[in-house]
């Protein structure tokens, strides 16, 4: 959805962490490594019961001895039971593990969080000691610490979480900062938000799942490195430990080569349990929407196909654009459907405007983008189909989206003005190269000649100094700009359907009434069909034919602007246009109780 | 940019100083029992004094840093307690080994990891399971404990590469590549396993954003869009995450180095911290460093030539 009111996103957020702990222990994974971590704690804690011989007992009549009834998994080179040993190795692997893990925590995500969001010399300062610490070879560190205090692993693991901060630091800094240059949050601190509320409310959002990700990551590095340096013959030399273990199995390969199996297992596995329980959590806290597309599609039988090959459907339509039983939905994390838009239909008639008219929510931008075929990926056409001068885009029988048709319309018959100009351009190239290709792509113009009619279409839409313009990159012009660039864009080949999805809605006052101006003047000369998604009656007066009002993905009442407006049959209707002529703009949903006590 | 690229690198000047300072002071500051640890537990005292006297250990640790900073700074490093060859010509010849290892790694993981980024991303599906089971995998089983498999496999049972050593390339380009077939692909795993699903979901958060719908209503080719457009947008990302790696292996190489007894700066590192050969451990601490910067202005560049939001002035 495109249009996200703040009221929805924290809403939605609270759904989704209501619903964390159900889905994180919906997932398997999350049981098989939360128990065997589980385990492993136990096993820790309650090593001497557990445990069926001394682990530094030696026998010297069992050296080496195989797999038997006795030591369920042999016993090393100086008679030492292996299970033994291997369970009281959880011990040192553990402490090593949450010692690394609080130390960068700690550190890091504070400072990566106040760095990245201050930036200036507070980031200048600790990104320095950032790359000072990441500068420093860990181990090589390791070893001087263990010369300096002693070979204890709270200290080598204390410092190691130190030099490792950086990985919490420099995720949550890079994140802060790409946050911080969004446009949103610079819209959050003009309208007087504090910084902690903006850290808070948006930075945090973003950056959470990242540091748990990193937190299992680290928890594994951690007990890697402590493993390592045991494995060197760095460590304690009395601390039970698998790196150690595997050390003397390693020794011993030729003669009993599955000595390093069990402790490699261990470390393995251990490592492998601290990966799936993070990954598991991230997932359970990444969006609700996160279901595979393409096993999700064909589970979901189109239901109302019946519906779509009624009897007015079966002769061809005259018009340019058929629209017709459309209902569009995501998969929900349960299994369910949640329609977004339902059973919407409507046609448009060449050099026709169409206005969808609705409040955040409605459904109307995903009908605009079912047309363009460019719903986000996780989406399903449940049912109906559509149609462009008589070629399906949306195919009748299976209701997938016909990728290839569609491909031969964008751009060149069927065009589409965003809402957001500045979020629309990619940063990386020039405000020409992003006019110019399409227009070699489509209209198979050579550089020379699409760069002429870019400056033509670009005068056309009233920038002063196409020349200039096309030489700056997206940042570097305004937002009014920006969108008449975004509608060059769009007309550049002469489409005959222009799909705009709010065009004006993030513009300056004054700057919006010049580009209503540029496209009805557009629309009129062009001679093209126009789907108009908007919020505002204004716009829809000034511009449109017809007019749709949609609510809660549904169609309320449509027909001509002029009788609508003047005379709205629906409640709904009289309410949205009630709260226009009021000044105010629905940008909210309307709630049961303000439509009960009108 | 030139003012960009100064700055860098006078910060990364900086940086080397008060690194190598603390790495100094933190080494040198208990260095009570390196003439015993040198001469062995037999030494008597005058020829511990002596010995003291002969390394320059009585003299205040201050006086000893700006020393060892005075030579430093025109490529001496000293020399070692053990041998007494000089530090940065035997830092150099290791160096070879070292970069040879750590590159080929990087770059076979970066190809790796951003071919299956992208598959994952785009294509979703199984290939996005198989990435993840494949970071899971080569992130769970830490390098040396893939080391210890291969060898077991490819070096003892079948013989088909050398358990340990290594073949200068001059001396044999076969061998030089046998010699590094079983250490490159202990490394390559672990970081293609953690690099591929950052990268896949740098590609994914890109994918998601407006402009990319936007190209693609403007007919703008699928895989143009990839391939120019979003592993560009991606790219920053990607290379922060590779800077990562690279440190993350000038660590790793050290244990892998050991286990495979290549004569790199690893190796040397290990055996002279044993040793208790301190002055050798610092000139590796100042050697890896200077690495480091030299990445990370690289990436810095780089990240500003891919971006023109972040070009400085």
């Amino acid at each position: 959805m495109t249009n996200n009111t703040p009221t929805q996103n924290a809403h939605s957020t609270e759904i989704i962490r209501r619903s964390l702990i159900g889905r994180l222990l919906r997932n398997p994974l999350t049981l098989v490594s939360g128990s065997f971590l589980l385990i492993l704690v136990v096993s820790g804690v309650f090593a001497q019961f557990l445990a069926p011989f001394d682990p530094q007992a030696t026998d010297i009549n069992a050296v080496l001895s195989p797999i038997n009834s006795k030591h369920l998994l042999g016993t090393d080179s100086a008679g030492r039971d292996v299970l033994s040993r291997i369970i009281f190795g959880v011990q040192s692997t553990l402490i090593s593990a949450v010692i690394t893990i609080v130390t960068s925590i700690v550190i890091g995500v504070p400072a990566g969080m106040i760095a990245g969001y201050f930036g200036r010399k507070l980031d200048a300062v600790s990104n320095w000691i950032s790359n000072m610490l990441q500068s420093l070879p860990a181990i090589i560190v390791l070893l001087a610490v263990s010369a300096s205090f002693g070979n204890s692993i709270f200290v080598s693991m204390f410092v190691f979480g130190v030099l490792i901060t950086p990985g919490f630091f420099r995720l949550t800094r890079t994140a802060v900062m790409g946050v911080r240059n969004e446009l949103y949050v610079d819209a959050a601190r003009v309208s007087g938000l504090g910084d902690f509320r903006i850290i808070i409310r948006h930075i945090f959002g973003v950056v959470r799942a990242p540091i748990i990700i990193q937190a299992a990551m680290i928890s594994g590095i951690a007990i890697s490195v402590q493993s390592g340096l045991a494995f060197l013959g760095l460590g304690d030399p009395k601390l039970i430990s698998w790196g150690v273990m595997l050390n003397e199995g390693f020794v011993n390969i030729f003669s009993s080569p599955t000595l390093v199996v069990w402790p490699g297992l261990a470390i393995s596995s251990t490592i492998g349990a601290f990966a799936l329980l993070g990954n598991a959590i991230r997932d359970a806290l990444e969006d609700s929407q996160k279901v595979e597309t393409s096993s999700s599609k064909s589970k979901y039988k189109r239901n109302s196909s019946k519906l779509a090959t009624n009897d007015s459907s079966k002769s061809k339509s005259n018009h340019m654009l058929t629209v017709q039983n459309l209902s569009v939905g995501y998969a929900q994390g349960d299994g369910s459907l949640k329609k977004v838009v339902s059973d919407v239909s409507f046609e448009l008639n060449k050099g026709e405007v169409l206005g969808i008219v609705g409040e955040s929510g409605s459904g109307k931008s995903q009908t605009a983008f079912s047309i363009l075929g460019l719903l986000p990926a996780n989406a399903i056409i449940a049912s109906g189909h559509i149609e462009f001068e008589g070629h399906e885009l949306v195919s009748r029988e299976t209701g997938a989206i016909r990728q290839k048709e569609l491909a031969a319309f964008r751009g060149k018959r069927i065009a589409y003005i965003p809402q957001e100009p500045m979020s629309n351009l990619d940063p990386a190239f020039t405000i020409g190269y992003q006019l110019i290709r399409p227009v070699t792509q489509i209209l198979k113009l050579s550089k020379d000649e699409a760069r002429k009619k870019v400056l033509g279409i670009l005068d056309m839409v009233g920038i002063v100094n196409p020349e200039r313009v096309m030489s700056l990159y997206p940042h570097e012009i305004s937002g009014g700009m920006a969108q008449r660039v975004l509608i060059a864009g769009a007309i550049s080949c002469e489409p005959d359907l222009l799909i705009a999805d709010e065009p004006t809605t993030a513009l300056d006052v004054t700057v919006q009434a010049e580009v209503l101006d540029l496209l009805r003047d557009l629309q009129k000369r062009l001679g093209m069909g126009m789907v108009l998604v908007t919020h505002n009656f204004g716009v829809v007066a000034d511009l449109a034919d017809r007019v749709i009002v949609m609510q809660y993905g549904k169609v309320v009442e449509q027909g001509g602007v002029r009788e609508l407006l003047r005379s709205p049959q629906e409640p709904y209707t009289k309410i949205l246009l009630g709260s226009m002529l009021e000044g105010k703009t629905p940008m909210t949903m309307l709630t049961e109780s303000q439509r009960d006590s009108k | 940019m030139l003012g960009f690229i100064s700055r860098r690198l006078l910060s990364g000047v900086l940086l080397l100083l008060v690194t190598s300072s603390v790495a100094y002071f933190l080494m040198f500051a208990s260095s009570n029992s390196i003439a015993i640890n040198l001469l062995g537990d037999a030494a008597t005292k005058d020829q511990i004094v002596a010995k003291e006297h002969e390394l320059g250990l009585d003299r205040p640790i201050l006086a000893r840093y700006f020393d060892w900073l005075g030579h430093a700074v025109t490529g001496n490093l000293g020399k070692s307690w053990l041998s007494s060859e000089s530090i940065s010509e035997s830092l150099l010849s290791r160096l070879g080994v070292t970069l040879t290892l750590v590159g080929v790694v990087i770059i076979l993981a970066a190809i790796i990891a951003t071919i299956l980024g992208m598959l994952a991303a785009v294509k979703g599906g199984w290939i996005d399971r198989l990435v993840q089971v494949i970071g899971i995998t080569g992130f769970a089983v830490p390098n040396f404990v893939v080391a210890i498999f291969l060898v077991t496999v490819f070096a003892i049972q079948t013989p088909i590469f050398p358990a340990t050593g290594w073949v200068p390339f001059s001396e044999d380009p076969k061998q030089w590549l046998m010699s590094l077939a079983l250490p490159v692909s202990a490394l390559v795993l672990g970081t293609v396993a953690s690099s591929a699903q950052q990268i896949r979901s740098a590609i994914k958060s890109v994918l998601e954003r407006d402009w990319v719908r936007t190209l693609k209503s403007r007919g703008i080719p699928q895989r143009e869009i990839l391939f120019k457009h979003v592993l560009r947008a991606a790219a920053p990302a990607g290379l922060t995450v590779l800077s990562l790696q690279f440190v993350g292996l000038l660590g790793g190489v050290v244990i892998i180095e050991q286990l495979f007894a290549l004569p790199g700066m690893g190796y040397l590192a290990v055996s002279s911290t044993t040793s208790g050969d301190t002055p050798v451990v610092m000139g590796v601490v100042v050697y890896t460093v200077i690495l480091v910067i030299v990445v990370n202005l690289l990436v810095d560049l780089l990240n500003g030539w891919l971006n023109p939001k972040n070009r400085v002035k």
